[in-house]
C-alpha cells in the first residue's frame, strides 16, 4: 500500500502547524502563557485516502482538525489543501475555498439547527456557493438525501425528529453538498450507539469510494480506525508521536505509546483477553500548558532513558512510510553504544532496529 | 468463581413501567436474574434495552412517579427490597449495595470536598466518628490509586481530571464494604488508557475484597476482558445469558450474534463491510405478547409474531429466549 501511495498525489500537506490558545490572568487578562494545544505537527493526505488521527481526550486532535480547515487561525505553520494555500490566506479569500473542504462533527445534535428542516440545513451551503435556486436546488438536496440513504418524505423534518444516527446522515449530506474534495470527520461516531456506528462507517466508506473523497478521520475509537484508514497518526500532548500505514503501526507499533494504547483497546473475544499482555500507563496525561522538558511522554513512558527528558526527539522515518519521534530509534544514540540504561530499554526492540 | 454458592441478590420477575403523557412505557418486563458473591456479571445491550432502568428499579433509584415497579421480588439478605420500609432501603443503598455512575462529572457535588463526599456514607451508615472517616477516606482514595491521598482530601471535585474522578466514585461506592457492587458504564467516558487502568483495579479489588459486581456496557470488549457471566438485554427482557466465553464463542440469540457483528475485530481487513442490525430498538407501549427483537431480525417466523419466547435452559448456566436454533438453522425443538 506504501508504494501505491506513494504514486498519489498529494492532496493536504501540513507542515510545522501550531496552534496555541493563550492564557490570560489579572485584570489586564495579561497574558501570561500558551495552552500548546498543537505544537508543531507535520503530516500529508494523499488522494483518495483515509488517514486516522488518533489520541487520547485532551491531544489536540480534534484542533488540529480544526486549524487545517481554518475553523481556527493556526498560529504558526503551513497548510495547502490541493495546491491552495490555506493556512495563511486571509479570511476574504479563504470563503471561496470552503467548498473543497468541509467537516462532519461529533455531536449531530449540536450541530444542526434546531429551527430550520432537513431541507434547509443541506441546502444552506448551496444557496451560500452556488448558482441554484428553486426547484433545481431542491432536486440537489433530494440528490444528497438520497446519497446518505435519508428517505426524501423526511425533507420537511426537523432534526429533534430524527435519531442519533439519522442526524449524522444529515450532517453527512450537507458536507457532500458542494462537492468537496477533503473532508475532516472529527469523532463522527462517537456519539452513536454501537450498531448505529457500523451504519455511518459504512456510509462514509461507500461515499469514499464514489466520490473519491479524502477523510481526515479523528477518533479515539482505535478499533473503528483500524477498520477506516489506510494510514494512522498518533498524537500525545500536542504532538504526533509515531505515523505510518495501518497494518504495520496496529501490528507492530515503534513508539511505547502507540505499544500502550493499542494494548489498552480491549478485544472482544475472552481468551485473547486472558491470555493478553496489557501494559498500564501510570497517571494522566500532562498540561499542555506545561509539558515536561525533553520528551513529551517521558513522565509515563515504560521504556524511559536519561536523554528522554532532557532531548526532545524529532519526527524521523525509521522504516519505508513510518515516522516516529523517539530515542529508542535514535541512530546517534545507537553509534555511541549508549547509556546502561539505554541499552537495557533498547533490549526488547531489537527485531526492529537489525 | 463459587460455584453453588447462595446468590447474594436474587431478582424474580421484575417489571417496571413508565407512565408518561404519551401512554405508558414498559421498560423492563419480567427480568430475572441473581448474582452470587466475587461474581462479576456483565450486562449488556444498546441503548434502550433497560440495562440501566432494572438496575435502578432494583433498589429504588427512579423517581416515582412516573415510573413504577409494577412487580416481581428483589431478594437480598433475605429481605424483599420491593416491599421494605424507605428506611431499611436507605440504609441498604450505599451501605450494603455501592453504585457508580456513568458520568464521573455530574455524579459529584461540586460545592463539597472530595473528602466530605467520601467520609458521608461512613459517618451516616457506619457512624464513624470524623477522625476514623477521614483516616478510612484517605485508605479508600489510596486504595484506587490516588497519590498524595491525605492532602487530595481537600479538594474539590473540579480539580481532579476524569480517570481521577471516576476513581473517587468507585472510592464512595466501596467505601462501607458493600457486598454488591452495580457499575453503570462506569468507563464509556473515558479513554482507553485510563479505562485500562480502572479494570485493573476492579479485577484487583474484587479479588482483594470478594464482592459481587453487576457490571452495565455496550463494549463487549471490556465484557470479554472482566466479566464471569454475561446477560444480554433487548426490549427490557434478558433474551440471553452465558457464561462469558460461551457467550462470546457459542451466541445462541440473532441479537446477540448481530451485536458480535458490529464490532471491527482488530485483525479485520478495509473494504470488508461492517454488518449492521437495521431499525432500532421498539418502545414497548404493552407488555410485550410476541419477540420485540421480531422486527430486526432476519431469522423470524410466524412464531415469532404469534407468542413471546421464554428462556430456554441449554444447560451449562446458558439460556436463551429464541424459537430459532442457530444450529439447525430452523425452529428450536423442545
Amino acid at each position: 500500500m506504501a508504494e501505491a501511495a506513494a504514486a498519489r498525489r498529494k492532496l493536504v500537506e501540513v507542515q510545522g502547524l501550531k496552534m496555541y490558545f493563550p492564557i490570560t490572568a489579572g485584570l489586564l487578562r495579561r497574558k501570561v502563557g500558551d495552552v500548546k494545544a498543537v505544537d508543531d505537527v507535520s503530516f500529508e493526505l494523499y488522494e483518495g485516502e483515509t488517514l486516522g488521527l488518533v489520541g487520547e481526550s485532551g491531544c489536540g486532535k480534534s484542533t488540529a482538525g480544526r486549524a487545517i480547515i481554518r475553523l481556527y487561525d493556526p498560529t504558526a505553520g503551513r497548510v495547502r489543501i490541493d495546491g491552495h494555500d490555506i493556512g495563511s490566506a486571509p479570511q476574504s479569500e479563504l470563503r471561496r475555498f470552503r467548498p473543497l473542504m468541509q467537516m462532519v462533527f461529533q455531536d449531530p445534535q449540536a450541530s444542526l439547527n434546531p429551527r430550520m428542516t432537513v431541507a434547509a440545513i443541506i441546502g444552506e451551503p448551496l444557496g451560500e456557493h452556488t448558482e441554484l435556486r428553486g426547484d433545481a436546488l431542491l432536486r440537489r438536496v433530494y440528490e444528497l438525501m438520497d446519497a446518505v440513504g435519508l428517505n426524501r418524505s423526511f425533507a420537511n423534518r426537523y432534526p429533534h425528529e430524527f435519531s442519533g444516527g439519522q442526524r449524522q446522515r444529515i450532517g453527512i449530506a450537507r458536507a457532500l453538498a458542494l462537492n468537496p474534495k477533503f473532508i475532516v470527520c472529527d469523532e463522527p461516531i462517537a456519539a452513536l450507539d454501537v450498531s448505529i456506528q457500523a451504519q455511518v462507517v459504512n456510509l462514509l466508506e461507500e461515499l469514499q469510494d464514489r466520490l473519491g473523497l479524502t477523510y481526515l478521520f479523528i477518533s479515539h475509537d482505535l478499533s473503528m480506525v483500524r477498520h477506516i484508514a489506510d494510514r494512522v497518526a498518533v498524537m500525545y500532548l500536542g504532538r504526533i508521536a509515531e505515523i505510518g500505514p495501518r497494518d504495520g503501526l496496529y501490528e507492530r507499533p515503534l513508539h511505547p505509546y502507540t505499544e500502550a494504547l493499542l494494548s489498552a483497546v480491549p478485544e472482544p473475544d475472552p481468551n485473547v483477553e486472558s491470555r493478553r499482555r496489557r501494559i498500564i500507563l501510570k497517571g494522566d496525561v500532562p498540561s499542555p500548558a506545561n509539558p515536561p522538558p525533553g520528551c513529551n511522554f517521558s513522565t509515563r513512558c515504560p521504556k524511559v532513558m536519561d536523554i528522554c527528558r532532557r532531548i526532545e526527539p524529532v519526527v524521523a522515518e525509521v522504516e519505508p512510510g513510518r515516522r516516529v519521534a523517539c530515542h529508542l530509534y535514535d541512530k546517534t544514540i545507537e553509534t555511541a553504544g549508549g547509556t546502561a540504561a539505554a541499552t537495557e530499554a533498547r533490549a526488547p526492540n531489537k527485531e526492529t532496529r537489525t | 468463581m463459587p460455584d453453588g454458592a447462595v446468590p447474594v441478590l436474587d431478582v424474580r420477575d421484575l417489571k417496571t413501567v413508565f407512565r408518561t403523557r404519551g401512554g405508558e412505557v414498559h421498560a423492563v418486563n419480567s427480568v430475572s436474574f441473581d448474582i452470587r458473591p466475587g461474581e462479576l456479571l456483565g450486562v449488556v445491550g444498546e441503548s434502550g434495552s433497560g440495562k440501566s432502568v432494572t438496575m435502578m428499579s432494583l433498589i429504588g433509584l427512579l423517581p416515582s412517579p412516573p415510573a413504577e415497579v409494577r412487580g416481581g421480588r428483589v431478594l437480598f439478605a433475605g429481605t424483599d427490597l420491593l416491599r421494605c420500609p424507605p428506611e431499611h432501603l436507605r440504609s441498604v443503598r450505599g451501605h450494603d449495595i455501592g453504585f457508580i455512575f456513568q458520568d464521573p462529572m455530574t455524579s459529584l457535588n461540586p460545592v463539597f470536598t472530595v473528602g466530605f463526599q467520601i467520609m458521608e456514607p461512613l459517618r451516616r451508615h457506619k457512624g464513624m466518628t470524623r477522625a476514623a472517616a477521614r483516616e478510612r477516606a484517605r485508605e479508600l482514595l489510596e486504595m484506587v490509586g490516588i497519590p498524595d491521598a491525605g492532602r487530595r482530601l481537600r479538594d474539590y471535585p473540579h480539580q481532579f481530571s476524569g480517570g481521577m474522578r471516576q476513581r473517587v466514585m468507585i472510592a464512595i461506592a466501596l467505601a462501607c464494604d458493600p457486598k454488591v457492587l452495580i457499575a453503570d458504564e462506569p468507563t464509556t467516558a473515558l479513554d482507553v488508557t485510563i479505562q485500562a487502568q480502572i479494570l485493573e483495579l476492579v479485577r484487583d479489588l474484587r479479588q482483594k475484597l470478594g464482592m459481587a459486581i453487576v457490571w452495565i456496557t455496550h463494549d463487549l470488549g471490556v465484557i470479554a476482558g472482566i466479566a464471569d457471566r454475561v446477560i444480554v438485554m433487548y426490549g427490557g427482557q434478558i433474551v440471553e445469558q452465558a457464561p462469558v466465553r460461551a457467550l462470546f464463542g457459542n451466541p445462541q440469540h440473532p441479537y446477540t450474534r448481530a451485536l458480535l457483528k458490529t464490532i471491527p475485530h482488530v485483525p479485520g481487513a478495509r473494504r470488508e463491510k461492517l454488518s449492521v442490525i437495521q431499525g432500532q430498538p421498539p418502545i414497548l407501549r404493552a407488555a410485550p405478547d410476541s419477540c420485540a427483537f421480531r422486527a430486526r431480525c432476519a431469522h423470524a417466523f410466524d412464531r415469532c409474531a404469534r407468542e413471546n419466547p421464554v428462556r430456554i435452559d441449554l444447560g451449562g448456566g446458558h439460556d436463551v429466549a429464541c424459537f430459532w436454533d442457530p444450529a439447525t438453522g430452523g425452529p428450536r425443538h423442545g
